[in-house]
């Protein structure tokens, strides 16, 4: 190894070193004043407590907008899944003209600014007359799910050998039957990884759902934001450790079950 | 078998016919809406935006921030994933965990985190006057620079995952034929390796451009309201200004803004594949 090499391979390996310090920066900092006493954020803090978690039982509207944020993320998910899996079985199994076309318009969404679609979301079904949250936020987080599911699924497809099916056929499974035991086992990993960031993109999905949401109907991060715009004190970073937590686990799930690597897949 | 496969095409009906519905269908009208006048076709709203020194102030802050992170982005990402590609073992997990970690972390979170770490008696100020840099405590939150440092760190994952997509199927071997014939170890890099990782640059690029030219959630919380870009110009005057005309062109120019890269990228890619 040459000279210049060294210096070459001590500079990537420090700047990876820094990377992942200035990565993780965000989400130790959060653990660390959520587990604080101090109410203005000092770090290191001055005494460890448990106060602001006690804190997060009785604070307005924090359960009732997640609430409402796991309903919309599991639904959404549940029929991103459903339309886009149907649509790419149809994207890789069928003859027709424009799929490529078809794929990158199912995809489009996630490449778009989320505030441009969200107004454009809002004044369409201002037009036809739909003014329900709920109903609203479901329609339109759809619409934010389904990139990550019609992505992934169809790359699994693609891997996926057809003529296993009609092997199962002719062992005398019915063709529902065949599906069922062959085709889904095979997509599982790419539905639990689809599932997992689509779920979580729902879950964190801001710039659309501030159009949809009402004095009654908010999300969590909508919320959130409203916490930290109306009275900033570590409460806020309670709840935000009990969201990294909860990616922790479904990042130690998603190891298990498809490995890390699987996940960084781009 | 042969007529099923010709109807396993309308299986993709449902999702496409629900997103042109409550997708495609608004945007087209979002756009129509904003150069349709009381008779006809109608520039005015545009002419209007444009003719306003504040506008291009607007777009120079939004292009400069979007540059200026992308370029941070690029500078920290190439070399890591390069990194994660040689990394074995425990190092590889951990350089995996930091990079998704975040990704499934929300904006809202780490823009609250980047709050408390860039101020004044902030982590990142705590540490540059330990080690000599500042003489005394100063305060990154609400300056361009804090705002570039928090968004820099929201997308950096958007940056790495695609270069180390390339730099994972680059074969080692190439480097080794390349100085078995005598080339120089900075020769080699540029000839060799760089080229072929292009379109995973040009995709990281375009990725985390388009992210930092329509973030909202950041800027609002690390820079606030005196600094305006398109994205939160738009999202000001639908939720707060209630000044619709304004918010349907601003909106229509970071539409127009965000296609044209996704298109220019696409483009690249294709021609720096041929290459490669």
């Amino acid at each position: 190894m040459t000279y210049s090499e060294r210096i070459a391979q001590i500079l990537m390996w420090t700047i990876a070193a820094a990377a992942v310090i200035f990565l993780l920066t965000p989400l130790l900092v959060t653990v660390a004043v959520s587990f604080g006493n101090s109410a203005v954020f000092s770090l290191p803090p001055p005494e460890w407590s448990w106060r602001w978690y006690e804190r997060l039982s009785n604070t307005r509207g924090l359960w009732p907008s997640i609430l409402t944020s796991v309903q919309i993320a599991g639904l959404s998910t549940v029929i991103s899944l459903l339309l886009g899996t149907l649509c790419a079985i149809a994207i890789v199994r069928g003859q027709f003209p424009g799929r490529e076309a078809i794929t990158t318009f199912l995809v489009s969404p996630l490449m778009l600014p989320g505030l441009v679609v969200g107004i454009a979301m809002l004044q369409g079904f201002r037009l036809v007359g739909l003014r329900e949250a709920w109903t609203s936020l479901l329609i339109a987080h759809v619409v934010i799910t389904m990139p990550y599911v019609v992505r992934t699924v169809v790359a699994a497809l693609s891997l996926f050998d057809f003529t296993l099916l009609d092997a199962a056929r002719m062992l005398g499974c019915s063709p529902m039957q065949a599906v069922m035991r062959v085709l889904v086992p095979a997509l599982g990993p790419a539905f639990l990884t689809s599932g997992m960031f689509a779920f979580l993109a729902s879950m964190d999905n801001y710039p659309v759902s501030i159009f949809f949401t009402d004095a009654w109907t908010k999300t969590l991060p909508i919320q959130m934001l409203q916490y930290v715009e109306e009275r900033p004190d570590p409460t806020i970073a309670a709840i935000s450790a009990g969201l990294i937590l909860l990616a922790v686990i479904v990042m130690i799930i998603g190891d298990r079950l498809v490995g890390l690597r699987r996940l960084a897949d781009f | 078998m042969k007529s099923d496969r010709s109807l396993v095409g309308w299986l993709a009906a449902p999702a496409v016919f629900y997103l042109l519905l409550v997708y495609a269908l608004p945007l087209a009208w979002l756009l129509v809406r904003s150069v349709a006048g009381p008779e006809g076709l109608s520039f005015t709203l545009f002419r209007d935006f444009f003719a306003d020194p504040f506008s291009w102030r607007v777009i120079g802050n939004t292009l400069r921030i979007a540059g200026m992170v992308t370029l941070v982005c690029l500078l920290i990402g190439y070399p890591v994933a390069f990194a994660l590609a040689r990394a074995r073992g425990i190092v590889q997990v951990i350089l995996l965990a930091a990079i998704i970690l975040p990704l499934s972390i929300g904006v809202v979170v780490k823009a609250f985190a980047w709050q408390v770490v860039l101020r004044r008696d902030g982590v990142v100020s705590q540490f540059l006057v330990g080690i000599g840099v500042w003489s005394e405590p100063q305060r990154l939150l609400f300056t361009e620079t804090g705002l570039v440092v928090g968004a820099a760190n929201v997308f950096l994952p958007f940056m790495i995952l695609p270069i180390y997509s390339v730099v994972k199927l680059i074969d080692p071997r190439l480097m080794e034929a390349g100085a078995t014939l005598g080339v120089g170890p900075v020769v080699r890099f540029f000839r060799i390796l760089f080229p072929l990782t292009l379109p995973g640059v040009v995709s990281g690029i375009a990725f985390v451009f388009s992210l930092a030219v329509s973030m909202f959630v950041i800027p609002s919380l690390l820079i606030g309201d005196r600094f305006q870009t398109l994205a939160t110009l738009t999202g000001r005057s639908f939720l707060l200004m209630r000044n619709e005309a304004l918010g349907s062109v601003t909106a229509t120019v970071l539409l127009l803004l965000a296609v044209s890269i996704v298109l220019a990228s696409s483009l690249l890619a294709r021609r720096v594949g041929r290459f490669a």
